[in-house]
Parts: structure tokens; C-alpha cells; sequence
């Protein structure tokens, strides 16, 4: 049975027989979709294995360190896929998100060799790349002794292969010239509506088209559905307040952080417009959002909408997939819609965040955890993660193409597909990438929390942003 | 055999004055070597204190004397922490101080129920105190929480405990409370029972009022002990991180932005390694002085229970 189920997968491989056969097939033979697909994986991985020396570094031991996530889920479901194909030993640790960035900080900025390869955010790489604490994956990315001719580099989105990229020269775009290839996209995500569709449906909601909207539902919501509140965004003293649904709303009105005046930064909060959006999103968050809303991360944005405490969240888009499976009192009642809060805005402008892998220029074993880096992010482990695990946002624009990977989605989360091409063409990072980006997008949702909490009006505070970020640009010598 | 023994005992001899000698170095090493250990790591903070030193800029690395202190000093956000961590000091010392004394008073006689009773009033202080803020955000969460259920029954609908500026100090206040009254409960009952019966035998026998007892009497003869918890918890609350930052992170804006989260937030997440280092020698200089208001006042104490006696 295992012999032929092997042959079955190397069938696949060679292109004789399709992959919808392929499982009938199994079926036919007692073996269940999820098996039969473990066995394809390995089969892939050992054609790959057959044009690239993958066992080039046998014997060798890596060490990762990982974010509690999905995406890190399904890479450790995968893993003895990668020990068999290359020999090398793998360990990792694995931190909550909450203390997951000050841990990886801690490790690089002490120049720790103890791992090799790490989970990191974009935005993140701002501060490690240029401290010399990264390696330059261009040089490996380019070097086909490095890399297997089946590692499609240029099939990863090419928005994220930039936004990824960065030359280190503040306010200078991300992926320009010179820019260097700071970490490896691995799963994003976009910012859009998420919604209680059996709420909605119940009150003769429609899902908001822009900010004037989303504000009305979101009071309606919190006046007439009993407890229930209208609208979940995050609130906590950090950067992850701001760089969700509030900058992507923010975007949207043309508004920046930064602008360039005689090649210095300067802060761009306290703008007329800036100052028009902020009033709104401060209103609606006291009419409308949570009651905690200072205390509220990712984490309480989406386990209010999958338990039913809020009517919509405007977040991550992959929060609303997480909450519509099993084990929330809402599961199967969520629904997606991409979101412009402009009236005049042509599309919608989500601020991306991007789990990327990055590694360590205190590794030891480099050339072993660049073998590590190709394979979670190539065409087949991303296909695997698609499929058989919750690894979304796929990178690769193959697994978007995927029928598999779009059935799934379009069975069992009616909407997100259409909510993510509707989204997908406006999203890229909106920050203006410079080193000081936690020190001022912290101080940022702290004068937010501020208006939020009546402590200084919405713009006085942002006057006193703009001039404190404008002196630390100076001190910093930016 | 006898020349064997007259050699052994040259040697033993010889190895006296030696042993006498090296004897009292070798008795205050484990002294020296805490010491060098604490010296070390304060020495390192008091070096990069006056360093421009961010992590994320290793070129501009460079000593610049009492720059980081300059820019502190005249950073109002910095005067902000100052003050917020002497209030928190203030609160939670002072609150503490008085709920111990006056359960420790309770429990003062050694009876069944008041050993069972002082046995489970320890038990929040085994409790971590970030796993403790952990539980306290559950019971303080507006839409479930016991305590939000609790105070909404005296008309506090909309009590928005730590997520309010106005009301995030009193919520960090009483979790410390909660965690750390035990402390000085136990050190405040061990005080009391520790006093000599005869000055309290005497005011019972002429029937002197309770009142003046405990001002004049009991209150007097536990100063010392009340001086010694006070210190040490004063030390311990000006130092605060783990239950404000699992709370709040210092916020509602900068509302619980005290000496260490702020510290924490400039090494481990902006990487201004000098910055962060100047906050902490501040910190250090607060709590140096505070300290010896304390130790004199307690030896002081001391001295006059001496002439006393």
C-alpha cells in the first residue's frame, strides 16, 4: 500500500497523472486526502532534492526562532520533510508574540550565534538591517550554488519582494537601487473589513463603503445589538496600534507619516487632513469600539469577533479567516469586504504586514539555515502550508493560482478571495521606512490613546507629536 | 617514628600562621565576589550612560559626558516619570503599610483560625506578579470581568479600570496592593509578636484605653519594623515593571510611563542602550537617597531604643 501510494505521488511529480486523480485514487485505496498529500509533499521534496545537492551541509544543526503563529504551525508540521531532504538537524523555540520581538532584539543586538534563521516583520528589518545585525540575502538569493534551480524567487509577489528590501538610507523606497534583501517573504497580511454576516443580516446592515459608513454602522451596531460593540481595532501603547486598519484607512486620504523637505524627514502627522481622519477615528473608537480599547492587541481584536462581542473588525484580513473556523461562537458567520474609507479613493490601500524570515549575521551555520530559508519558502512547502494548514496569506503567486488552495477558500471562507483581489492591488507598506520606527510609531499610539482617553485634544496632540518626532529625527541626526 | 611525628608536627606548625593569615581573605571572598558582581554590570550602566549608544546606529557610537542626562533633564516626558513612579511609590507603600498593620493586628493572637488565616493571606504573594496582572485584567474587563460586574451593582457602569487614564493608577495601585500586603502583614505580625508583654501586662493592669496603647505603646516599639518593610517595599515599588507593563505598557498614553518600563522600552525596543542606562542611574540615585533616609531614620531608632534600655 505505502509502495503505491509512493508511486502514485512520483506519478504526479512527472506530470502523468493529475493532481485531482491522484487523490480519487488514494481514496480508492483506503488512504485519506490528508495522507495522501504528505505523501505527494515528500515526493516533491525529493524531486527537488534530485537537481539541487540539498545534502550539502548533512550533519549539520540549525536553530530557529519562531513567533506562535500559524505560519510557524505549519512549517514545524512540515519539518521532518526538510531533515530527510537535507540531513541537517533542526531545533527551534517558539515565543508569544507578545514578548516574540523583544526576545529576537535581545538575541541580535548581544550578537548571540545561537540561531541561525528567525521569524521577523518588515518593518523590523529597518532597525536590525542596518545595525549589521542581518545578512544580505541577495547574495545568496543570486548565487545558484546556493540555490536550487527550482526556487522561483521572482514567482514570490513583487511587492513584498521589495517591501522586504531596503537600501538603509531613511525615506529612500523600499526595494530601490542598492536596496538590500533584508529578510524573505513568507505569509502577509492585508487590512479590510471582517463582519458578523448573521448580525448584519439580522439589522439590515450592509458592510460600510467608507469612513462616514463604517462610523454610522459601527454606532448602530453598538446602539441596537445588545452586547455588542460596533467596531474592533487595536489600542495598546505600540506600533501594532497604528499600522493595521489605521494607517491603511489613514493612507487612503493621501495622508503620510513622513515627508522629505531639503533631504531631512519630517513628521507629517499634524497635517489638515491628518488631523480631519484622526478626529473621525478617535470619535468612533469612543462611540463605537471597545470599552478596553488602550489594552486591545491583534489577539482581543479578533477573538471579539469570533466570540460575538464585536459587529466588525477593520484589521488584519487573515483575523477574520482565523475566527470563522471551529472553536469560535461565530464560526461560519463571518464575511469579508475590502474596504476604502476615501469616497474619492479608487481602490482600497492596505498597509501590509509581511512575517518574513530574516537571518542572523551571528550565525555560524549560514550556508545550512540559507537551505533552511529556500525550502519554508518555496513553491511546495508554500503549497503544502495552503492546503493542508492555515498558511495564509500565501507569497507566492502559484499558490494564489492554486485550484486546490482557491476551492478551499472559496468552500470554506465565502468572500475572502474576493476581498483579498479587491484589496491586493493598493497594498504595499505605507511607512516611510527609517531606523526610529518603534520609538515614533509607539509615541504615535500613545498620543492617540491620549485623545481616546480626553487627555489632550485630537489636534493639539498631534501638533506635540509632529514637534517631539521632529526633534528626535534631529538628535538622531535625520 | 618519633622524628616522623616531630616533622609532622613542624609542618602542622608551619601551616598555622599561614592558614591565620590567609584565613580571613579567604572568609570575606564570597562577599568580594558579589561585590565585583554587582560592581561590574553598575559600572557598565554608569559607562554607557554617557555614550550615545543606539544599537540601531552603531557608527555614531561615542562618549559624550552628560549629554543623555542634559536631554533627560530637560525632556518633560522624563519629569512625567518621575513623578509617576514617586505616586505609585507613595500609594502602594503607604496603602500597603496600613492594610498589613491593621490584619496583622488582627491576627495578632496565636489562635487556631488566625494561623490558618495568615497562612492563606500569604498566598497572592506566591502568586507572580505578571500572572497575578494577568488575572486582575480578566476580572477588570469591562464586558465580563467579576470586579466590572461588582462595581457596576454601585452604579459604576462605565468603570473602565486600567484602560482609563484617570483610573489606571488606582487599578496598578490595588493589584499591587493585592499582591504585595501580604509582605508586609507578615513581617509587621512577626514585629508584634516579637514586643515584650510587660509595658501592655502594665496598661492592661491600669486600665489604660486601647487607643493610647497602640499610640503609645505598640506603635513606638514596631517603628523599627515598620521602617524595615516601608524600605523594602519601597525598593521593590519604585522598581515596578512587570505589573504595570502586562497591564497597560505604561499607558493609557504615558499615564504609567514609570522609571523601569520606560527603561525597558528605550533598550529592548528603540536599542538606546544610553539613553536607557541614564534613566536607570537616575532610578539609582532616587532610590540611594530614599534608601538612607531610611537606614538613618532606622538606626536612629535603634540608637535611642539603646539609651533606653
Amino acid at each position: 500500500m505505502t509502495r503505491k501510494i509512493h508511486d502514485l505521488a512520483d506519478a504526479v511529480v512527472r506530470r502523468q497523472l493529475g493532481r485531482r486523480d491522484f487523490i480519487r485514487r488514494a481514496g480508492q485505496m483506503g488512504i485519506g486526502a490528508g495522507a495522501a498529500l504528505y505523501a505527494l509533499n515528500h515526493a516533491q521534496s525529493i524531486a527537488m532534492a534530485q537537481n539541487f545537492d540539498w545534502q550539502s551541509h548533512s550533519g549539520t544543526s540549525i536553530k530557529l526562532l519562531l513567533n506562535q503563529h500559524p505560519y510557524a504551525d505549519a512549517m514545524i508540521a512540515n519539518l521532518e520533510t526538510f531533515k530527510a531532504m537535507t540531513g541537517i538537524d533542526v531545533t527551534y523555540d517558539v515565543f508569544p508574540e507578545d514578548v516574540y520581538f523583544d526576545k529576537v532584539t535581545a538575541e541580535l543586538s548581544s550578537g548571540s550565534t545561537e540561531y541561525d534563521v528567525f521569524m521577523t516583520g518588515a518593518y523590523q528589518t529597518w532597525q536590525y538591517g542596518p545595525a549589521g545585525w542581518l545578512v544580505d540575502l541577495n547574495e545568496f538569493i543570486q548565487d545558484s550554488a546556493h540555490t536550487g534551480p527550482e526556487y522561483d524567487w521572482e514567482d514570490i509577489l513583487p511587492s513584498l519582494r521589495a517591501s522586504t528590501a531596503w537600501s538603509g538610507v531613511p525615506g529612500e523606497a523600499l526595494g530601490g537601487d542598492g536596496a538590500k534583501q533584508w529578510a524573505i517573504p513568507w505569509g502577509f497580511e492585508l487590512n479590510s473589513i471582517a463582519y458578523n454576516r448573521r448580525v448584519f443580516d439580522e439589522h439590515g446592515l450592509e458592510p460600510p463603503t467608507d469612513m462616514a459608513e463604517l462610523m454610522e454602522t459601527a454606532a448602530k451596531i453598538t446602539r441596537d445589538v445588545d452586547g455588542m460593540y460596533g467596531i474592533g481595532v487595536r489600542g495598546s501603547r505600540s506600533w501594532a496600534t497604528i499600522h493595521p486598519g489605521f494607517l491603511s484607512g489613514y493612507s487612503n486620504f493621501g495622508e503620510r507619516d513622513f515627508t522629505m523637505e531639503n533631504g531631512q524627514l519630517m513628521a507629517a502627522m499634524n497635517t489638515e487632513g491628518s488631523k480631519a481622519f484622526h478626529r473621525d477615528w478617535v470619535q468612533m473608537i469612543k462611540e463605537s469600539g471597545p470599552r478596553d480599547w488602550s489594552t486591545y492587541t491583534w489577539y482581543q481584536v479578533g477573538t471579539d469577533l469570533g466570540a460575538g462581542a464585536s459587529g466588525m473588525i477593520y484589521d488584519a484580513d487573515i483575523l477574520g479567516y482565523f475566527m470563522n473556523g471551529e472553536g469560535n461562537a461565530e464560526a461560519g458567520n463571518l464575511a469579508y469586504a475590502a474596504f476604502a474609507p476615501n469616497p474619492e479613493a479608487e481602490a482600497p490601500t492596505p498597509n501590509v504586514w509581511i512575517w518574513s524570515l530574516g537571518m542572523s549575521n551571528f550565525s555560524q551555520r549560514k550556508d545550512a539555515g540559507w537551505l533552511f530559508m529556500q525550502w519554508a519558502s518555496s513553491t511546495d512547502h508554500a503549497l503544502f502550508g495552503a492546503r493542508e494548514m492555515d498558511f495564509v496569506n500565501p507569497v507566492r503567486q502559484s499558490v494564489w493560482d492554486d485550484e486546490a488552495f482557491q476551492n478551499r477558500i472559496a468552500e470554506s471562507y465565502p468572500g475572502y478571495l474576493e476581498q483579498y483581489q479587491a484589496s491586493a492591488p493598493g497594498s504595499r507598506i505605507y511607512f516611510t521606512p527609517q531606523p526610529l520606527f518603534f520609538n515614533l510609531t509607539t509615541e504615535w499610539a500613545s498620543s492617540m490613546q491620549q485623545m481616546v482617553g480626553d487627555q489632550i485634544p485630537v489636534d493639539e496632540g498631534l501638533d506635540q507629536l509632529a514637534e517631539s518626532v521632529n526633534r528626535q529625527l534631529r538628535q538622531a541626526g535625520l | 617514628m618519633a622524628t616522623e611525628a616531630m616533622t609532622g608536627a613542624a609542618t602542622n606548625g608551619a601551616k598555622r600562621p599561614l592558614m591565620r593569615k590567609v584565613l580571613p581573605y579567604l572568609l570575606s571572598l564570597p562577599a568580594l565576589l558579589v561585590c565585583i558582581g554587582i560592581l561590574i554590570p553598575f559600572g557598565t550602566a554608569a559607562w554607557y550612560s554617557m555614550q550615545r549608544y543606539n544599537l540601531a546606529f552603531p557608527m555614531t557610537r561615542g562618549f559624550i559626558w552628560f549629554d543623555n542626562y542634559i536631554m533627560l533633564f530637560q525632556d518633560p516626558s522624563f519629569w512625567h516619570t518621575v513623578r509617576v513612579s514617586l505616586l505609585y511609590t507613595f500609594f502602594t507603600v503607604g496603602v500597603q503599610l496600613l492594610l498589613g498593620l491593621g490584619i496583622a493586628l488582627l491576627l495578632q493572637r496565636r489562635t487556631l483560625f488566625n494561623n490558618i488565616m495568615s497562612i492563606l493571606l500569604l498566598l497572592p504573594l506566591m502568586i507572580a506578579p505578571a500572572i497575578a496582572s494577568l488575572m486582575w485584567r480578566l476580572m477588570t474587563n469591562p464586558n465580563f470581568g467579576v470586579l466590572s460586574y461588582i462595581v457596576g451593582l454601585f452604579g459604576f457602569t462605565d468603570f473602565r479600570w486600567a484602560s482609563a487614564p484617570s483610573t489606571a493608577l488606582f487599578t496598578v495601585v490595588m493589584i499591587d496592593t493585592w499582591v504585595y500586603t501580604p509582605f508586609m502583614m507578615v513581617l509587621l505580625l512577626a514585629g508584634l509578636r516579637a514586643l515584650p508583654r510587660q509595658p501592655f501586662e502594665a496598661a492592661e493592669l491600669d486600665g489604660v484605653p486601647q487607643s493610647f496603647v497602640f499610640f503609645r505603646i505598640t506603635l513606638p516599639m514596631l517603628t523599627p519594623y515598620i521602617i524595615t518593610a516601608a524600605l523594602f517595599r519601597m525598593l521593590e515599588s519604585i522598581q515596578q515593571f512587570d505589573i504595570i507593563y502586562a497591564m497597560t505598557q505604561g499607558g493609557p498614553g504615558n499615564t504609567l510611563m514609570v522609571f523601569q518600563v520606560t527603561a525597558y522600552l528605550e533598550r529592548y525596543q528603540y536599542t538606546n542602550v544610553g539613553r536607557s542606562a541614564a534613566i536607570l542611574m537616575v532610578l539609582w540615585v532616587i532610590t540611594f537617597i530614599l534608601s538612607n533616609i531610611f537606614i538613618k531614620q532606622w538606626l536612629r531608632l535603634r540608637e535611642k531604643a539603646r539609651g533606653v534600655a
